[in-house]
């Protein structure tokens, strides 16, 4: 069943990755290609997804939509990690102190704002772009990985080679690097690929309100969004853009449990 | 009729033999004990009398309670005999109850899932079976949770959980391992008596020779999946006929040949070391309270010397450990390390003077790094720390002094046995020749036969050494084989100190006393003088 769920979430993923990769090089017609004759085409040969209002292919767009999905979702996950991990390693190592109380209860302040508002707010200010959207989605998932990290790595503290390697003179940053981070690096892949579809959701949410990525650049929400008018006339504009989030979201959530049920030796030893 | 008949029971999990052709029998009120060491399937053999095998598990033979096999009986059935007709003890009551439901609810829970018995009866009988394992109502209310109970009161619940429906067949898995002597002591005598006054039989699973002997009619002595010794308690032990059975008897009571240095100077010194810790704020302006783990403990181990330190769980060892790894700050008194005060901030070159082994061998490892890298640890203290195949010298140096191969060090932690592990930490602790290696527990989760081999090379190599102990230890056997002083510690005081034998022999403080006559013994006059009467039929096994 787990080498299933692995199975099936990564040859999803695979696809949108390679369908990323393959976009750079090519793509079946231009996205910029505007042919307002030939709009609204429900799937053919010549372009097997249909076409949208502007007549530009969606195959394409999807294509070049995925690029930006998992741009955005990557750069984001990545702030999250690079922030969250060490505030809480910091905070584990200081557990109980008043730098742990700080670091833990700004974590909260966090989690008590509603992200989308504040994601909207960042855009107001600073104007909406891709970039805007990274931060965004990137200062939410900052507390997430705190919050694990500090979690997992306060058991670890416990252990009797962590009190070995204060015996050994090791400080507490050398022992969080060296004996805490190693051991919770499972964990934290498992909690990342999971932060990785609900980063291409929230990507995927903000360009639907016109506040990531702009035109021309395609991106899945806003393909969504120009296709709600017109779900009655060419529902396949609105369902093919659908189906990728979906599908994209699904394989992340699947890789993400099969590689916990294959990384947590616990569940390993059960089989 | 025997009550429960187990007859050339194997089982396998997964192809892998675990057990191999046991046969054992039970009579109604008979107390059998089945004594073995880890992985000898004396546990496996139990749970397969529950019906509760593990996942995978493939068997023959046949176990037979009150005329039905259990191998062939469904599901549904077996559910209705647990509980009822057998009831189970396991070794660890912290996590064998549930956290979340009064103890009084839990014991009624197993009355009301077997008897139609309503709601109302059910938590009075409860009380009453409360009562009889020694938790009265007025003192211990049923309306307690598991927390605000001590780990033997906990065990008290477990057993009346347990006998609460009178079953005819009560097993009870090493239920005084995690228990201190004291209350070991408590518990054993109740499980005694309460055979008696049910007429239950009793299936007692232990490593420890010494406590089968005062509690079991029959014993059953088990290595690797077979039963290799079966008898009465008292012809069994006065016989031995099993070679193993000796060499468990020999390892259990093991004194390591050891050679007393001459004392040198003044290694550690402690001076009227207190230690608190501040306990939850019970009301927000008022000062939280705080709790004396360890006060004004003084003591002095002089070079080369081993000294022991006993005493139960939470008299304050483990913080005096700490304080004198120069983990933790005292409040008050002083700690020195061959002239120089121990503390937090103590320099490297103090820090390499004292190193440490731990109680769990499976913790005491990062499981992701090298033994050659975990070995080589405390390096860190030293200045300029060997490099390249210095390091790697050094390190074979290690592992072949506690009876390793120089070739180990490029395996990974899981690929080493508990004792393997326990000289692995032996081998970091001893890399960089401290002068005082404090021994936290250090044998204690080793099977007897491990745990004496693991005593020699300690005293080995005191000598070649020339180490200071500090041995620290619940065990009063072990400590025993292996101090020359003896430090009894309770509530975080030192109440009796001196030689070894005398404290042990002569006990002269009351807590002392208690403790060593709750330490379980085998009688003295049961020695296996005698030559065995029949010595083919029991070296057959």
């Amino acid at each position: 069943m787990r080498s299933l769920s692995l199975l099936l979430g990564g040859s999803l993923v695979g696809l949108f990755f390679a369908a990323a990769l393959v976009s750079f090089f090519w793509t079946p017609h231009g996205v910029e290609q505007i042919a307002i004759q030939l709009r609204f085409l429900p799937p053919s040969a010549a372009h097997p997804l249909g076409t949208d209002h502007l007549g530009r292919d969606i195959l394409s767009m999807l294509m070049v939509g995925a690029r930006t999905s998992i741009a955005v979702a990557i750069v984001a996950v990545g702030m999250g990690v690079a922030l969250g991990v060490p505030l809480g390693l910091v905070a584990a190592a200081t557990r109980g102190g008043l730098i742990d109380e700080i670091i833990m209860r700004g974590n909260d302040l966090i989690f008590a704002f509603p992200a989308l508002v504040i994601a909207i707010l960042i855009t107001a200010v600073f104007g909406p772009s891709a970039l805007n959207a990274i931060i965004a989605i990137g200062i939410f998932n900052t507390p997430v990985f705190a919050r694990v990290t500090r979690g997992a790595a306060l058991s670890l503290w416990t252990l009797d080679y962590i009190r070995a390697a204060r015996v050994a003179g090791k400080g507490r940053a050398r022992i969080s690097v060296e004996h805490i981070l190693p051991n919770i690096a499972n964990l934290l892949i498992v909690q990342g690929t999971i932060q990785f579809s609900l980063g291409i959701l929230a990507e995927a949410g903000l360009s639907y309100l016109g506040l990531g990525a702009q035109p021309p650049t395609p991106s899945w929400g806003r393909m969504l969004a120009d296709a709600q008018t017109m779900v009655a006339l060419a529902p396949h504009m609105a369902i093919f853009p659908g189906l990728a989030i979906v599908l994209t979201v699904l394989g992340l959530n699947l890789l993400g449990d099969g590689l916990r049920d294959l990384l947590d030796p616990r569940l390993r030893r059960a089989r | 009729m025997s009550l429960l008949a187990i007859d050339a029971l194997t089982l396998a999990i997964r192809g892998t033999p675990l057990l191999r052709g046991v046969s054992l029998a039970l009579q109604p009120g008979q107390t059998l004990g089945l004594v073995g060491e880890s992985g000898s399937g004396k546990s496996l053999t139990a749970l397969a009398a529950m019906g509760l095998l593990p996942e995978g598990a493939t068997t023959t033979g046949s176990i037979t309670f009150d005329g039905r096999d259990l191998l062939r009986t469904p599901e549904p059935q077996l559910c209705r005999l647990r509980g009822r007709r057998i009831g189970m003890i396991f070794q660890e009551p912290m996590t064998a109850l549930n956290p979340v439901q009064p103890i009084g609810d839990q014991v009624a829970e197993t009355l009301r899932i077997h008897t139609s018995a309503p709601r109302a009866d059910a938590h009075r009988i409860a009380a009453e079976k409360l009562a009889r394992v020694g938790l009265p109502t007025d003192r211990i209310p049923p309306s307690r949770f598991p927390h605000e109970l001590s780990g033997g009161q906990r065990q008290r619940v477990c057993i009346a959980m347990a006998v609460a429906l009178r079953p005819a067949l009560l097993i009870a898995d090493e239920p005084t391992t995690a228990l201190d002597v004291t209350t070991q002591m408590q518990i054993l005598r109740l499980l005694k008596s309460l055979v008696a006054e049910e007429g239950m039989a009793l299936m007692l699973i232990t490593h420890d020779l010494a406590v089968v002997s005062g509690l079991a009619d029959r014993v059953a002595v088990m290595s690797e999946g077979r039963v290799v010794e079966e008898n009465a308690t008292e012809p069994l032990f006065r016989a031995m006929c099993h070679p193993y059975t000796r060499q468990l008897f020999a390892a259990s009571d093991h004194r390591p040949a050891r050679t007393s240095l001459p004392l040198g100077a003044p290694l550690l010194q402690v001076d009227g070391a207190t230690r608190d810790y501040a306990l939850p704020r019970t009301h927000l302006f008022r000062r939280r309270p705080s709790f004396r783990a360890v006060s004004d403990v003084s003591l002095t181990l002089h070079q080369g010397e081993s000294v022991g330190l006993v005493g139960e769980s939470g008299c304050g060892k483990s913080t005096l450990t700490r304080a004198i790894l120069g983990l933790e700050p005292l409040q008050q008194g002083r700690i020195h390390l061959d002239g120089q005060p121990v503390g937090p901030g103590m320099p490297p070159t103090l820090r390499a003077k004292v190193q440490v082994v731990f109680q769990d061998p499976y913790g005491s490892f990062n499981p992701r790094h090298r033994i050659a890298r975990a070995v080589a640890e405390p390096f860190h203290l030293l200045p300029a720390p060997p490099r390249g195949a210095a390091r790697r010298a050094a390190v074979a140096e290690a592992l072949e002094a506690v009876g390793l191969t120089a070739a180990d060090m490029d395996k990974y932690p899981h690929e080493f046995s508990g004792g393997q592990r326990q000289r692995l930490a032996i081998a970091r602790a001893l890399i960089i020749r401290p002068a005082l290696i404090v021994l936290d527990e250090a044998v204690s989760a080793l099977d007897v036969s491990v745990r004496a081999r693991i005593l020699d090379l300690l005293a080995d190599l005191q000598t070649r050494f020339g180490l200071t102990y500090l041995f620290i230890s619940h065990d009063l056997a072990v400590v025993r084989a292996i101090t020359d002083r003896v430090l009894v510690m309770q509530s975080g005081r030192i109440v009796e100190e001196g030689p070894t034998d005398r404290v042990f022999d002569h006990p002269s403080h009351p807590y002392t006393r208690a403790l060593v006559a709750a330490t379980p013994r085998i009688p003295a006059h049961w020695v296996p003088a005698a030559p065995c009467p029949n010595a083919g039929v029991g070296q057959q096994g």
